[in-house]
């Protein structure tokens, strides 16, 4: 399921900023199913963790108050061309899925 | 009747190791998540979801985060939220959403390169402060914006 983040990541001057976007519903819980009346179970994602090189960059823990397919960015120093980049994220019910890519 | 009494108590204690068992079986799983913080994201109340989200609600507001978000927002369901501290030591951020029934949107880890910058989207029910807490050194720092909601993002 590794189709369900996109990533890009750029370095200049040592200076990496990285661009990451999932696909999830990010339900919340709350809505209702305008069909049935019914509540649309919560899905949403946690824990998002970024790594370079070995390395956690960044933790992210995740309310379901975050959109539909979320965007996440940030940038971090020290970062090398080619040095590589993963993104890993698991939710509320245990789906998880992680894409590992190399800084441009 | 005294008899009876014992059997029961050893009965309830009986069934409480086991429920206590089943509680610590449940909970098993979750370890691999010990970090989220579900107290805090299920908190109604900004100060609660503060506490568990960063240890403490005791925030001072500052200058030296800037607080990205559009002023009017037309759709509630994709806010867009920019937050960067020039706090020296930045660990970690939050970003909350004041008037939302679980005000806390999303709290981040910063590692030690990691520059405090953070760019997300976030939902938003209604017209509402954007809060955003940085916790630097230990201390808590926010600030906060206004950002006009037309259509809520939140049920529907």
């Amino acid at each position: 399921m590794a189709k369900s983040i996109k990533l890009r990541a750029k370095e200049k001057d040592g200076l990496a900023t990285v661009k990451a976007l999932i696909s999830h519903a990010m339900e919340t819980g709350l809505r209702k199913d305008k069909k049935t009346g019914k509540p649309i179970p919560a899905e949403f994602i946690q824990e998002v963790i970024c790594e370079s090189a070995g390395k956690t960059v960044l933790t992210c823990q995740w309310g379901s108050a975050i959109s539909k397919n979320p965007f996440i960015s940030f940038k971090f120093s020290g970062a090398k061309s080619g040095d590589s980049i993963k993104i890993s994220w698991v939710d509320n019910k245990g789906n998880s899925d992680s894409l590992e890519s190399a800084i441009k | 009747m005294n008899q009876n009494r014992r059997v029961l108590l050893k009965g309830s204690l009986a069934a409480g190791a086991v429920g206590a068992a089943i509680g610590a079986g449940l909970l098993a799983p979750k370890t691999v998540l010990a970090a989220w913080a579900k107290e805090a994201f299920e908190a109604k109340e900004v100060d609660a979801a503060l506490k568990g989200a960063m240890g403490s609600a005791d925030a001072t507001a500052s200058d030296k985060i800037k607080l990205k978000a559009p002023d009017i927002a037309e759709n509630g369901a994709v806010v867009p939220i920019t937050v960067t501290s020039e706090i020296d030591g930045t660990t970690n951020i939050s970003l909350l959403v004041k008037e939302n029934n679980t005000p806390l949107t999303s709290s981040y880890e910063l590692g030690d390169t990691t520059e405090p910058y953070i760019s997300t989207r976030v939902k938003m029910g209604k017209t509402s402060d954007v809060i955003a807490v940085v916790k630097a050194d230990g201390k808590l720092y926010s600030t906060a914006k206004e950002v006009k909601v037309t259509i809520g993002g939140c049920g529907g």
